[in-house]
C-alpha cells in the first residue's frame, strides 16, 4: 500500500554465534503498518513478536531487510512513535506527571507547555488527581494508564504496544482495554494506527482490524487475515467465537505446514542442518495433570474451551499439550485435544508405574532423551558433562533457549529415571534401576 | 497541585509567603548560620593550605584544639569523597556505556582494590610534595589522595553495577522518547544507582577515617609529615603516651561519627527511598529528622526554585535540543576509533615502560630480602586468616544469637554499627597500651590489632544471615526435634553460608590492609615490629628503601589478587548458587 506508514520489507533477525553459526530468530517476513488500522501480532512466546515490534519502531536494527518508515529507511529518520511496555517501564522515581513530561523534556520543550499538554493527556485517561502520585503507590491498572499517558502525550504516528494488558487482572485488564477501544474509536487519541503485540486470542479479536499469528523456530507469519467485525464487538457473537477458534486452530496446528516458501529456501541456502526436535516447555506434573482432566472427562476437549475453563493464556496451555502430542499420549486436530491409549493408561497409572510408562513413551518419541540414554549405557562410568548436551544445543538455539531446553530434558529425564543430574559437578549419570531401587521406591512406598 | 503550578511561572510570588513562615523560623535562623560558618571555614583552610610549607607541625594535645582538628579531618574527608564520587561517576559510566573500555576498566578495578592502600602513601605523598613544593597545599593533597584511594574502587564498582542492571524496558522508553544523553543520565541512570552509592558511601567514608588516622603524620626516610587533624593528635598523644588525650580523641572521634549519622547518612538514606526499585510502597521506610526539616525548610525550597531548577530546565532543554539536532547516528565513528585506538596505545607503551622500571628496580633485590619477604608473607598470610578464624568462631554464634532474636537485633545493631564506624586505627594506642601492660609481644598484639578493625564485617553479615532465616525453616526443625549441633549443621550454617562469605571477604581485604599499620607501630618514643610483610611495607617507608616497598606491596597485592580468585570468587558462585534463600 502507497499510504502505509511503516513498511518491514523481508526484515530477518539472527544472531551469529562464535563458530560462525547462525541462529534465526526470525525469518524473513513482510509487513506493514497503515493508518486508521489496528494491527494485532499473536503468537506463542518464542516467536519473536517483540523482536519484530522492536525492529518497527526502529529500536533495534534487522540483521537484512529493510524497515522504511514513510518509504524511506528508519534509521535515518527520528520516527514519531511510542511504546507501551508490558512492564510499564516507568521511573519510579518520578512522580506521575514528570513520567508525562519526561518524553516532552527530551524534545526541549518549555516547562508551561510540557505541563499543559501533560495535564490534558492525564485528564483524558482518567488520571486527573493523580499527578503527584509515584508509580509505587497506583495499582497496576492506575500504571498503566500513565504508561498510556505517557505514550500519547508525544502525539505518536504509530503507537506500540508490548502484551500492554498482560501483568494486569483480568478485570483490569478488561476495563482498559474497553477505555482503550473507547478513545480509539471516537477518535480522542492523537494517533494515527496502533500495532499491539499479545499471547491473548480473545485480546487479539477484540482490537484488531487486522490479525498476524506468528509461529515459531524460527519466527515466520503463519496467518494474516483481516477481522471484518464491527465494533464494539461481542464476545458471544457466533462471527467472533468463530475467529476465535479459528486463530486456535492455526496456533495449535503443527508448525511445518505453514513456513513459508522463501524461508524454507532461504533457510536451506543458510543452515543446512536438519532439524531439531524442539521440546515445548511444560513439567511432567502439568503434563500428567492435563491427562487426568482429559481422562476423567470424555477423553477429548476443545482447547479454547479448556483454556477458559482453566484461566490459561494458550501461551501456558499449548506447551503442554504439545508435550502431550510428542510423547504419544495425545493427538491434537483441529484445536481439539484427544487422549490417546497410552496417554489414559498414564492417566490410570499409580506413581510408580507412571514413571516407567514416562520413560518408556520419552525414550520412544524424545530423541535428546534417546541420544543421552544410549551415550551413557555406553561409556564406561555411565556418566557425561552438562557441556556435551549445551554443544548439541548451541547449534540451534539462541542462549536463553538453550537453558530452558536444557531445563526441561532436566525435567522430564529425572522424572523418566533415564538420568540424573549432578549439578555441582555438571554430569548427567545414568540411573541404574537396578542398583537404585530406593530411588525410585520411596515417594510409591508410604 | 494547581498551587504548585502558578508557583513554578513566577518564583516571586514566594515573596508573599515570606513573612507568614513563622512555623519554619527556626530551620531557617539554623540554614543562614549554617552558611556563615561555611564561609568562615573556607577562608580559614584557605589561608593554612595556601600558606608557605611547615615542616614540622607542633601538634597540640591541648582539648581545646580538637574541635578545630576534628573539623580539618572531616574537611580532609569530603573533599577526598567528592573526588570519589566524581571520579566513579565517570569511571562508572564509561564502563558501562562503551563495551570496548569496559573490557580493561573492570579487572583493573578490581586488582586496583585489591592493592593495600596504605602502600601507596609514601608515592602519593612525595608526588604531591614535589607538585606543590612551597605550600602546605601538597601534604594536604596527599592525605586527600590517599583516602581517595582507600575510598574510590567500591563505589565506582556499584555504580558501574547499576548502570548495568537497569532494565531494558526503561532503556527502550528512553531511547524510544529520545532522551539525550543527559536526560538519561539525570533521569534514569543517577536515580537508579543512587541507593548502591549511597550505602557504598557510607562504607568508603568509614573507610576514609580509617586511613585518615594513618596518613595525617607519619615519617618516609628523613622527612616527618605532619596535618594538624584528629589522626595527628591521637598519634603524638599516643607516642607519648598521654592516655587522658588518647580519651578524649577517641571521643571526639566517636562524636564526630554519630552526628555525620545523623546529620549527613540518616537523611540520605531516608531520602534515597524514593529510588527504590519497588512495585508497592513498603511499610517501613528509613526516616529522619533531619531530613524532615530540611524539607520543611521553605527558604531552602526556595533557593531550589530559584538556582537548581532554572539550571537543571536550561541544561535539560540545551541538551535535548542538541539531541533533536543530530539525530541518531554514526558521529564520525571512524575519528573515535581512531582515537580510542591512540589512546590503547599510549595506555599500553605506558604500561610497558612501567613494568620495565620495575623491574629493573627490582632486580637490585638481594637474596636475604627476598627470602625475607617470602617468610614476611607466610607470616602475615597466616596472621590475616588467623584473624578471620578467630573473627568467625565468636561472631558467628553471638551474631546468629542476635540474629534470631528480634528484641535483641533492635537493641545490639545500631550499637555495634557504632562501634564497628571507630575506626581502628585510632583504637590501636590503647590496645596497644593495655598490651604492653599486660606484657605480649606485637606478634600476638597485631593478631588482635586487625581483628579489631575486620570482626566488624563478619558479624554485621552473621546478623543479616540470621534473620534472613525464613521462620518456617526454623519451626520445621522444631517439629522433627532437629536441635543443638544438627540444627546448626542443617539450617543455621547453611542459611547464613551466602552471608558469612561476603562478610569474610571484606574482613579479609581488611585485614590485609590493616597489617600495614598493626605489625610495626611507633609507641612512646619506641618502635614496636614484629615479622610480616606489613610491617616490611611500613618500615621500607620508613627507611626510604623504595626497592623494598614497592616488593612487598606488589607481592601483597598479587597474594590479595590470588587468594581472591582462588578461595573467595568460588566461594562466593557456590553461595549465590545453592545456598540463597529464593523469595
Amino acid at each position: 500500500m502507497a499510504n502505509a506508514i511503516i513498511v518491514a520489507r523481508a526484515v530477518e533477525k539472527f544472531y551469529t554465534q562464535p563458530d560462525g553459526n547462525r541462529i534465526e530468530v526470525l525469518a524473513p517476513t513482510d509487513l506493514e503498518i497503515c493508518p486508521g488500522k489496528i494491527v494485532a501480532l499473536l503468537g506463542p512466546s518464542g516467536s519473536g513478536k517483540s523482536t519484530l515490534l522492536r525492529m518497527l519502531t526502529g529500536l533495534s536494527a534487522p540483521s537484512s531487510g529493510d524497515v522504511l518508515w514513510h518509504g524511506e529507511p528508519i534509521a535515518s529518520h527520528s520516527p514519531n512513535v511510542a511504546i507501551v511496555f508490558q512492564s510499564f517501564a516507568l521511573f519510579p522515581w518520578l512522580n506521575v506527571l514528570e513520567n508525562v513530561e519526561a518524553p516532552l523534556e527530551a524534545k526541549g520543550m518549555a516547562a508551561i507547555e510540557r505541563r499543559k499538554r501533560a495535564l490534558k493527556i492525564l485528564d483524558t485517561v482518567g488520571l486527573d488527581g493523580f499527578e503527584t502520585a509515584y508509580p509505587k503507590e497506583l495499582s497496576g491498572g492506575m500504571k498503566q494508564r500513565v504508561g498510556f499517558a505517557r505514550a500519547l502525550v508525544v502525539e505518536p504516528e504509530v503507537l506500540f504496544m508490548d502484551e500492554p494488558f498482560s501483568a494486569l487482572d483480568v478485570l483490569t485488564a478488561e476495563n482498559l482495554r474497553g477505555e482503550l477501544m473507547e478513545l480509539w474509536l471516537n477518535k480522542k487519541m492523537p494517533t494515527s494506527a496502533i500495532f499491539v503485540v499479545t499471547h491473548n486470542i480473545e485480546e487479539a479479536v477484540l482490537l484488531a482490524d487486522r490479525i498476524i499469528v506468528l509461529g515459531k523456530n524460527p519466527g515466520h507469519i503463519r496467518a494474516d487475515f483481516e477481522i471484518a467485525l464491527s465494533q464494539p464487538r461481542n464476545r458471544k457473537a457466533a462471527a467472533f467465537i468463530e475467529f476465535v477458534d479459528r486463530i486456535y486452530e492455526i496456533m495449535t496446528q503443527p508448525d511445518t505446514e505453514h513456513v513459508p516458501a522463501a524461508a524454507v529456501q532461504m533457510g536451506a541456502s543458510r543452515s543446512p542442518k536438519r532439524k531439531y526436535q524442539m521440546l515445548p516447555h511444560a513439567r511432567p506434573g502439568g503434563i500428567a495433570g492435563l491427562l487426568e482432566l482429559l481422562h476423567d472427562g470424555d477423553g477429548r476437549e476443545d482447547l479454547y474451551r479448556l483454556a477458559s475453563r482453566l484461566s490459561m493464556d494458550v501461551d501456558d496451555l499449548l506447551p503442554i499439550v504439545e508435550s502431550c502430542v510428542m510423547l504419544g499420549f495425545a493427538t491434537l486436530k483441529d484445536g481439539e485435544a484427544q487422549i490417546t491409549p497410552d496417554g489414559a493408561a498414564f492417566a490410570g497409572a499409580d506413581i510408580l508405574n507412571r514413571k516407567v510408562l514416562f520413560r518408556d513413551a520419552a525414550l520412544k518419541h524424545i530423541t535428546i532423551l534417546q541420544c543421552i540414554d544410549s551415550v551413557l549405557k555406553a561409556k564406561s562410568n555411565h556418566s557425561i558433562p552438562e557441556e556435551f548436551f549445551h554443544d548439541i544445543l548451541d547449534e540451534h538455539f539462541t542462549q536463553d533457549e538453550v537453558d530452558l531446553q536444557f531445563d526441561t530434558a532436566m525435567s522430564w529425564g529425572r522424572y523418566a529415571e533415564i538420568f540424573d543430574h549432578d549439578p555441582e559437578n555438571g554430569r548427567l549419570i545414568l540411573t541404574d534401576p537396578a542398583t537404585e531401587p530406593a530411588d525410585a521406591a520411596n515417594p510409591g512406598a508410604a | 497541585m494547581k498551587m504548585d503550578h502558578k508557583g513554578a511561572l513566577s518564583p516571586y510570588r514566594l515573596w508573599s509567603l515570606l513573612p507568614r513562615m513563622g512555623a519554619s523560623r527556626l530551620p531557617d535562623a539554623l540554614m543562614f548560620g549554617m552558611a556563615i560558618s561555611l564561609f568562615y571555614g573556607v577562608l580559614m583552610v584557605a589561608r593554612n593550605w595556601l600558606g608557605p610549607i611547615t615542616p614540622q607541625v607542633e601538634i597540640s594535645r591541648s582539648l581545646l584544639a580538637l574541635p578545630g582538628y576534628a573539623a580539618l579531618s572531616l574537611l580532609r574527608i569530603t573533599i577526598a569523597y567528592l573526588l570519589s564520587l566524581a571520579f566513579t561517576l565517570v569511571y562508572g559510566y564509561v564502563a558501562a556505556n562503551n563495551s570496548t573500555a569496559e573490557r580493561f576498566m573492570i579487572p583493573l578495578l578490581d586488582v586496583l582494590q585489591s592493592i593495600p592502600v596504605l602502600s601507596f602513601l609514601p608515592g602519593v605523598m612525595l608526588a604531591m610534595v614535589a607538585l606543590f613544593p612551597t605550600r602546605q597545599l601538597g601534604v594536604e593533597m596527599g592525605a586527600i589522595l590517599l583516602i581517595f584511594t582507600g575510598q574510590v574502587w567500591n563505589m565506582a564498582f556499584s555504580f558501574y553495577a547499576s548502570l548495568k542492571s537497569v532494565p531494558r524496558d526503561m532503556r527502550e522508553a528512553a531511547k524510544i522518547y529520545r532522551f539525550s544523553w543527559w536526560q538519561r543520565f539525570i533521569e534514569i541512570d543517577l536515580p537508579f544507582a543512587a541507593i548502591g552509592l549511597v550505602w557504598n558511601s557510607m562504607m568508603s567514608v568509614a573507610g576514609g577515617w580509617f586511613f585518615l588516622m594513618a596518613c595525617e603524620m607519619f615519617v618516609l626516610g628523613p622527612r616527618d609529615f605532619r596535618l594538624p587533624g584528629l589522626g595527628s593528635y591521637l598519634q603524638t598523644a599516643a607516642s607519648t603516651g598521654d592516655v587522658r588525650s588518647i580519651l578524649w580523641g577517641v571521643a571526639t572521634m566517636i562524636v564526630v561519627i554519630v552526628l555525620l549519622d545523623q546529620f549527613v547518612w540518616r537523611p540520605v538514606i531516608a531520602w534515597g527511598e524514593k529510588f527504590k526499585v519497588e512495585q508497592v510502597e513498603s511499610t517501613d521506610v528509613p526516616r529522619s529528622w533531619v531530613l524532615t526539616m530540611l524539607q520543611h525548610s521553605r527558604s531552602l525550597s526556595y533557593m531550589g526554585k530559584i538556582t537548581v531548577r532554572p539550571i537543571r530546565e536550561s541544561l535539560t532543554s540545551y541538551f535535548a535540543r542538541r539531541h533533536q539536532v543530530q539525530p541518531a547516528g554514526p558521529t564520525s565513528a571512524a575519528a573515535k576509533n581512531w582515537m580510542a585506538r591512540t589512546v590503547g596505545v599510549i595506555a599500553i607503551a605506558a604500561i610497558i615502560y612501567s613494568v620495565f622500571q620495575v623491574l629493573v628496580l627490582l632486580s637490585g633485590l638481594n637474596h636475604a630480602e627476598a627470602a625475607q619477604l617470602f617468610v614476611s608473607l607466610a607470616a602475615t598470610f597466616l596472621r590475616v586468616n588467623a584473624t578471620l578464624l578467630i573473627g568467625a568462631a565468636w561472631t558467628i554464634p553471638v551474631g546468629v544469637w542476635i540474629g534470631f532474636s528480634p528484641r535483641l537485633a533492635r537493641i545490639a545493631q545500631p550499637m555495634a554499627q557504632i562501634a564497628a564506624s571507630i575506626p581502628a586505627t585510632a583504637l590501636f594506642p590503647i590496645v596497644l597500651l593495655i598490651l604492653i601492660k599486660m606484657g605480649g609481644g606485637l606478634s600476638i598484639g597485631s593478631v588482635i590489632l586487625i581483628l579489631l578493625g575486620t570482626q566488624w564485617y563478619i558479624l554485621f553479615n552473621v546478623i543479616a544471615g540470621a534473620m534472613a532465616i525464613p521462620t518456617d525453616l526454623k519451626e520445621v526443625c522444631s517439629v522433627f526435634g532437629i536441635k543443638s549441633a544438627e540444627r546448626w549443621r542443617k539450617l543455621i550454617l547453611p542459611g547464613i553460608f551466602p552471608y558469612l562469605v561476603t562478610g569474610l571477604v571484606t574482613a579479609s581485604g581488611g585485614a590485609w590492609n590493616a597489617s600495614i599499620i598493626a605489625e610495626y607501630f611507633h609507641f612512646k618514643g619506641q618502635t614496636f615490629f614484629t615479622t610480616g610483610l606489613g610491617a616490611i611495607i611500613s618500615r621500607a617507608s620508613d627507611d626510604g628503601n623504595f626497592k623494598l616497598l614497592l616488593a612487598a606491596t606488589i607481592l601483597m597485592a598479587a597474594t590479595v589478587v590470588t587468594v581472591n580468585r582462588l578461595v573467595w570468587r568460588p566461594l562466593y558462585a557456590l553461595a549465590e548458587d545453592r545456598f540463597r534463600f529464593e523469595n
